[in-house]
């Protein structure tokens, strides 16, 4: 059963808008959740989440970064082609409900997944204080959408090229520090940048909640790939997840996992690569 | 009388190094050598050693005469994937030690020479649709307990969908049993065979998620949870999530369904150990060990924590283990993994066990040998020491009763809690076997069809 790409766009250098035409997972989905996906009979199946999806016209939108093999040839499909696999909604839906006064913390390719999250928020009638961050002004992400659904939007950059010249950890402690009554902090992004968040609202007390992006196969908690460890409990991402409590997530552990297949996503890349430019080796 | 005839397998030193199968399947001369030897018994014992009651000396006499289209058909009654059992099932606890020529050790080779009639068949057998009965039933799961209860309820003209979680039908006969014992190919058209009798296959579609139960009844008059037993369980010991430790779930996954032996040219890829570590007994143990070898490993160690005599893996795996050169440590239980400061594994931890007397199950009960810790290298552990069933369809389903176990509660026919809904296989005992998970397909096939027929047509 194919899964027609209807539209393909690049927002930032390495950064894709892609929309799938999946009519029963757009009937479902919710904030939070992720789709699983294939491109060919070779493909891996990875793990992308829904940014955004739109039940009438059976829509679900992605945003992804071309990192490795699967996702740089994503990133060369056009609309009108086809995915072989779409799989979801899978995870749980992120809790949304009026806590107060809410940060929301987008980093890098994070930022897509904030988005439904920061206007949900909103619509439960929380004061929404954003967060949004990028290595360079050139790779910010839907700064006018995030501004659209947020009562304040803090802008930083590594490099100062726009914003505040630093870490988005930064402005949560700045905030923190100000008094400022925050009820919950949601951090989406790099996993470093995800537990510099949690260590700044640690002694704050606030909740803090991330959605994190262990290495998946099935999706359904079937094979334990996804396994991370919070409070001390071994939990299945795909299923239990992604989202957990920040103060709770061994941090290391998941950066260690993540890199477990590191000389073989080198080797892949490569060999694509190779075979896209049309070499011999 | 003649003698039990030897299945042809590959040379153990080759096939270590392949991924093809192992047991070649007889000659046309072999099995009507071997289906002589069967006595045509007038009470044959070996039918009530068959969870699915195959009548065996009926179809063993078609091949006695040469005519396999006549067996295959005579098989087919009682069992939809012939080609599948005769390879995976443990017959020597099954149909053929019930045969009575194992009172002398050499019962006839029921499951081989079913096997063969089913590799001989040509026409896969498309039929006449039935007249259709205007009832429609949801199957969750493609594993052997959905894929029975779908041609069933089939042939008998209800209109069937299954619904199966990844992107390719069989349950545990594609994402489990490796290649070298269960070729995708036979799977894949005994799966084609249930299609054509009228089956829908919707596959990526994860029930809970993308529909629960519930929004299933709305839709079809009743539906059946043939869901298996997926959810790995772990030792729960100190150093089982660092990098290079492997539930046979995932390992198997990735090299069965993802094809990652095939790496780089299929995408997936898979730590390809030196000194790899299984823990476990049972056949997934096997398979996973077995794997591990021809993926390249130098050495391959099965732990177990009972002794041979104990160990649940079908016999010819066993064996044929052995001739590949899996070493097996048994009455060994593992108690921790050390890894090093990147948080890969280095060694495993165990400890000697003895055998004291039977527990609850039956069986010797293992305890610890108190100072005889050892270390064992290794640079991937998998883990098999079993599974449960998959919690998704339970949590987002009210009024089905699940046992603590998280084993689906259902009656001798497949009724569950809730009306309308069945289930059988793993689902409902815990991991088993394909015939009995088949078996629970067919009976349960037959209850609903009579739940359906006390149903008005809408
Ligand atoms: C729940 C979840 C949601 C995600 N959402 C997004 C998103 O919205 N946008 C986005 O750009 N990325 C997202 N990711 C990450 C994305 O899945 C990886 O970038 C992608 O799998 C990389 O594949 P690759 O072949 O291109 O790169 P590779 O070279 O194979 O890998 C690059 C890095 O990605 C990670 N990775 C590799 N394989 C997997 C896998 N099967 N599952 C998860 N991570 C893997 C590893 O850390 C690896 O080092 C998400 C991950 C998870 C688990
Ligand atoms: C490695 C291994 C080797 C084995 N070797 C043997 C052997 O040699 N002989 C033997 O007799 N038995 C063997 N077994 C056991 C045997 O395979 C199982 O008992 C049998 O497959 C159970 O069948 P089932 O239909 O109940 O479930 P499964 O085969 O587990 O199929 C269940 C299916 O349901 C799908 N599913 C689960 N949840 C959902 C959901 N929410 N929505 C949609 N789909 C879902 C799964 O993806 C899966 O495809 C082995 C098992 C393993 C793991
Ligand atoms: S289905 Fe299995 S148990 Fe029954 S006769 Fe065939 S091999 Fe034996
Ligand atoms: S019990 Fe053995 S010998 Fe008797 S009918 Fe069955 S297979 Fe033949
Ligand atoms: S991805 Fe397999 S269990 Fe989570």
């Amino acid at each position: 059963m194919p899964f027609e790409i209807i539209r393909k766009q690049e927002l930032v250098p390495t950064i894709y808008l892609m929309d799938i035409s999946a009519p029963r997972i757009a009937k479902k989905a919710e904030p939070g959740q992720f789709v699983i996906l294939r491109i060919n009979g070779k493909g891996e199946r990875i793990p992308l989440t829904i940014a955004d999806f739109d039940r009438k016209k059976g829509i679900i939108n992605m945003i992804f970064q071309a990192v490795g093999k699967t996702t740089m040839h994503l990133s060369t499909l056009k609309a009108g082609e086809e995915l072989l696999d779409f799989i979801g909604p899978l995870g749980n839906p992120a809790h949304i409900q009026k806590e107060g006064t809410v940060i929301m913390v987008g980093g890098g390719v994070g930022v897509a997944p904030i988005f439904p999250q920061a206007r949900a928020f909103k619509e439960a009638g929380n004061k929404v204080i954003s967060i949004i961050g990028a290595r360079s002004a050139n790779l910010l992400l839907w700064e006018d959408k995030m501004k659209a659904v947020s009562d304040e939007l803090y802008i930083t950059t590594d490099d100062g090229t726009k914003g505040h010249h630093g870490f988005v950890t930064d402005i949560v402690k700045k905030l923190l520090e100000s008094g400022t009554k925050i009820d919950r902090v949601v951090a989406i992004g790099p996993p470093v940048m995800m537990r510099a968040v949690a260590g700044v609202t640690k002694p704050f007390d606030v909740k803090t909640i991330v959605s994190l992006n262990s290495i998946m196969v099935d999706g359904t908690g079937m094979c334990g790939a996804c396994r991370v460890l919070v409070g001390n409990e071994t939990k299945f991402a795909c299923v239990d997840g992604p989202e957990f409590d920040a103060h709770l997530v061994d941090f290391t552990l998941l950066m260690n996992r993540l890199s477990m297949y590191q000389p073989e996503e080198k080797l892949a890349l490569e060999k694509y690569k190779c075979e896209r430019e049309g070499c011999t080796c | 009388m003649l003698e039990r005839q030897k299945m042809p397998e590959q040379d153990p030193k080759v096939r270590r190094t392949n991924f093809k199968e192992v047991a070649l399947g007889f000659t046309e001369k072999q099995a009507i050598d071997e289906a002589a030897r069967c006595l045509q018994c007038k009470k044959p014992k070996c039918v009530e050693g068959c969870p699915v009651e195959v009548k065996i000396p009926v179809f063993i006499k078609h091949i006695a005469n040469g005519d396999f289209d006549s067996a295959i058909k005579e098989i087919k009654v009682d069992n939809a994937l012939p080609a599948i059992c005769g390879r995976v099932c443990p017959q020597e606890t099954q149909c053929e030690a019930s045969c009575i020529l194992n009172k002398k050790g050499t019962s006839v080779s029921i499951g081989r020479l079913e096997r063969f009639v089913a590799d001989m068949e040509k026409d896969h057998g498309t039929r006449e649709k039935p007249h259709s009965s205007g009832k429609k039933v949801a199957i969750v799961g493609s594993g052997p307990a959905g894929l029975t209860a779908a041609a069933d309820l089939a042939k008998t003209g209800h209109s069937v969908t299954i619904f199966e979680a990844l992107h390719a039908a069989g349950g545990v006969l594609t994402y489990g049993i490796p290649e070298f014992r269960l070729p995708k190919k036979i799977v894949e058209t005994d799966v084609e065979y249930v299609k054509k009798l009228g089956v829908t296959l919707l596959l990526d579609s994860v029930i809970g998620k993308l529909e629960t139960v519930d929004d299933l009844l709305m839709q079809f008059d009743a539906v059946f949870l043939g869901t298996g037993a997926g959810l790995p369980v772990f030792l729960n010991i100190d150093g089982e999530n660092l990098n290079g430790v492997y539930s046979a779930n995932e390992f198997l996954t990735r090299v069965n369904l993802m094809k990652s032996f095939l790496f780089p040219d299929h995408d997936t890829p898979i730590r390809k150990g030196k000194n790899v570590v299984v823990v476990g007994g049972g056949n997934v143990a096997m398979d996973s060990a077995r794997c591990a070898l021809r993926l390249g490993a130098d050495n391959v160690t099965i732990v177990y924590r009972r002794g041979e005599k104990e160990l649940p893996a079908r016999a010819e795996e066993i064996e044929h283990a052995k001739e590949e050169g899996i070493k097996f440590r048994l009455l060994t239980n593992p108690v921790r993994i050390i890894g090093d400061a990147k948080n890969w594994v280095t060694h495993i931890e165990c400890i000697n066990m003895y055998l004291c007397e039977p527990d609850g199950s039956g069986r010797c009960k293992p305890m610890p040998l108190a100072g005889s810790e050892h270390r064992i290298e290794a640079d991937v552990i998998i883990i098999a020491i079993g599974t449960s069933p998959n919690p998704l369809v339970p949590r987002t389903t009210g009024g089905l009763e699940i046992t603590k176990q998280g084993t689906v509660v259902a009656r001798k026919d497949g009724a569950t809690t809730k009306t309308g809904v069945y289930a059988g296989g793993d689902a409902v005992t815990g991991s088993a076997t394909v015939i009995s998970a088949m078996g629970a397909g067919k009976k349960a096939a037959r209850a609903i069809d009579e739940y359906l027929k006390n149903m008005p047509v809408a």
